[in-house]
């Protein structure tokens, strides 16, 4: 195996090991949902397999591989088997491209009695320039396997969950995608690389043609994009489909909203979708607002000298900073799914028609008057 | 002329998406036909339990039944609206550089413009009832 073949190895490995990521995230966040839920209702919840209740969901998986298959009287045999395999595909595609961690810097090294390197390793599946327009494309295409399952399932309630699923993911990335503009004046470019790159150190900012700093606060977007910070995070419920807007599947109403007629490890399928969306959401809010992988106050060259006194390898200590730094968006990701686990059990399901005029007549003129307003204050900031 | 241009993606650049979707659409594939494989076989192939799922009572409705035209007037202001919001993203992403060249007051003009049009659309589509669910 040559110098190259190692590398592209290496890349194709990675794209898989965080879609892995994804998939074994399920369980975890199952578990903590159920268990989470139980306690928020005063309840137990799942305690008896494993410690804490932990294989609960491992004990689940296998009983889900062995039920039994079957096709709906009146289903649509292709969309009906394509709908989970495309429920996988944005949320692995999204989480890919989002930066994870810094960039790995292997110098040359022996191994095998052969030179390798040196190679640059990013912490993400790829990097693509324009990261915001692709993942808002991406993930657009969550609506597909709503519709696609729906439609194939030949059953009344999957088909209104679908069509209300598509119009309330529809609506709701309007206002997402115009809350987006705000970050994208504010930084200048489509790649989360740079942007992150920018909050790193203090809060600093242009207010007529002068410079402020506050040294006790990060720069994170968060302080220049309150409104669209806010606007975004509603959003994103919305479309990863979670109370208060999971009216797609509305227990009450539609018995199971598009994936009534699903069961087994095709359903499984939809709920890695789903938590992959969230996922996705959580790590896009991280890197939009708070600062991505960074941590206050520490550069990467700071940190990696850091790792250098203790390890004393170059590529050790390469390694041990990148990984730190994804802990810290790690950190991030799971304070975000937790609250939206929180905020699935403590607030009721909206109306339909509520939901509706919530996304068009506030969070679509909000998002818009967030767009006016930074575009002025740049404006006024950058007078002298 | 030394202009930068951002490095636009090109088929090659987009070659690990390519092997990532056909990845997942293994992943996916050998997911459904195993599970569809393992699982028990329905022999008996009992009608009521392939019928489509109406809380146990004889079906009245199948999935084709006639849906209601407010979701296809939302599909139809989606896509205007989405084109619209598509239209600021180059504009916002050039924004800081014009303000620091000295361009930005003509900048924030034209936007002004075409974000009063988004602006007076929306108006529009609220008083004509088209965004009401009743």
């Amino acid at each position: 195996m040559g110098k190259d073949g190692f590398e592209i190895t290496v890349n194709i490995a990675k794209m898989f090991v965080i879609f892995l990521m994804m998939v074994q995230a399920v369980p975890i966040l199952v578990w903590l949902e159920r268990r989470g839920s139980a306690f928020i209702q005063n309840r137990t919840g799942p305690n008896r397999v494993g410690p804490l209740g932990l294989i609960q969901l491992l004990a689940d998986a296998v009983k889900f591989l062995f039920k039994q298959p079957f096709l709906p009287a009146k289903g649509v045999a292709p969309l009906y088997y394509f709908a989970p395999v495309m429920a996988l595909i944005p949320g692995a595609l999204a989480l890919n491209s989002i930066p994870l961690s810094t960039p790995i810097k292997i110098e040359p090294f022996e191994m095998l009695g052969q030179m390798w390197g040196p190679y640059t390793f990013l912490f993400q599946g790829y990097d693509i320039g324009i990261g915001i327009v692709f993942i808002l494309g991406i993930s657009s295409l969550g609506v597909y396997s709503i519709l696609l399952a729906g439609w194939g399932s030949s059953n009344k309630y999957s088909l209104m969950g679908a069509v209300r699923g598509a119009a309330q993911g529809i609506s709701y990335e309007l206002a997402l995608s115009l809350a987006l503009v705000g970050i994208l004046m504010v930084y200048g470019t489509f790649s989360f690389k740079e942007i992150v790159e920018s909050q790193q150190g203090v809060l600093t900012f242009m207010a007529f043609g002068k410079e402020y700093v506050i040294s006790f606060l990060p720069n994170w977007g968060i302080f220049y994009q309150p409104l669209g910070a806010l606007i975004f995070f509603a959003a994103t419920f919305a479309e990863a489909n979670r109370l208060p807007f999971d009216l797609p599947e509305a227990e009450g109403e539609l018995v199971a909203g598009f994936h009534t007629e699903y069961g087994g490890f095709n359903l499984l399928l939809f709920y890695i979708g789903e938590y992959g969306h969230m996922m996705v959401a959580s790590a896009l809010l991280a890197t939009f607002y708070f600062g991505g992988y960074s941590i206050p106050g520490v550069t990467p060259e700071e940190m990696n000298a850091f790792w250098m006194a203790k390890v004393a390898s170059v590529n050790g200590s390469a390694i041990l900073t990148a990984v730190t730094f994804h802990l810290a968006l790690l950190a991030r990701v799971a304070i975000f799914l937790w609250i939206f686990i929180h905020v699935r059990w403590t607030l009721p399901r909206f109306r339909y028609d509520q939901l509706m005029s919530l996304g068009w007549k506030t969070m679509l003129p909000w998002a818009l008057v967030n767009v006016v307003v930074t575009a002025i204050w740049l404006w006024l900031g950058h007078r002298a | 002329m030394n202009t930068v241009v951002a490095a636009a993606p090109s088929a090659v650049g987009l070659l690990p998406v390519i092997i990532m979707i056909f990845i997942l659409l293994a992943f996916g594939a050998v997911i459904v036909i195993g599970t569809s494989l393992l699982g028990p076989k329905n022999k008996r192939n009992n009608p009521a339990q392939l019928m489509p799922y109406e809380c146990g009572v004889p079906g009245t409705d199948t999935g084709d039944s006639k849906i209601s035209i407010k979701f296809y007037l939302t599909a139809i202001l989606f896509i205007l609206f989405d084109i619209e919001i598509i239209f600021m993203y180059p504009w916002a992403v050039r924004f800081m550089d014009s303000l620091k060249d000295g361009t930005g007051g003509y900048m924030l003009g034209v936007m002004g413009v075409f974000v009063a049009l988004f602006a007076v659309g929306l108006l529009w589509e609220v008083k004509s009832k088209a965004l009401d669910w009743k």
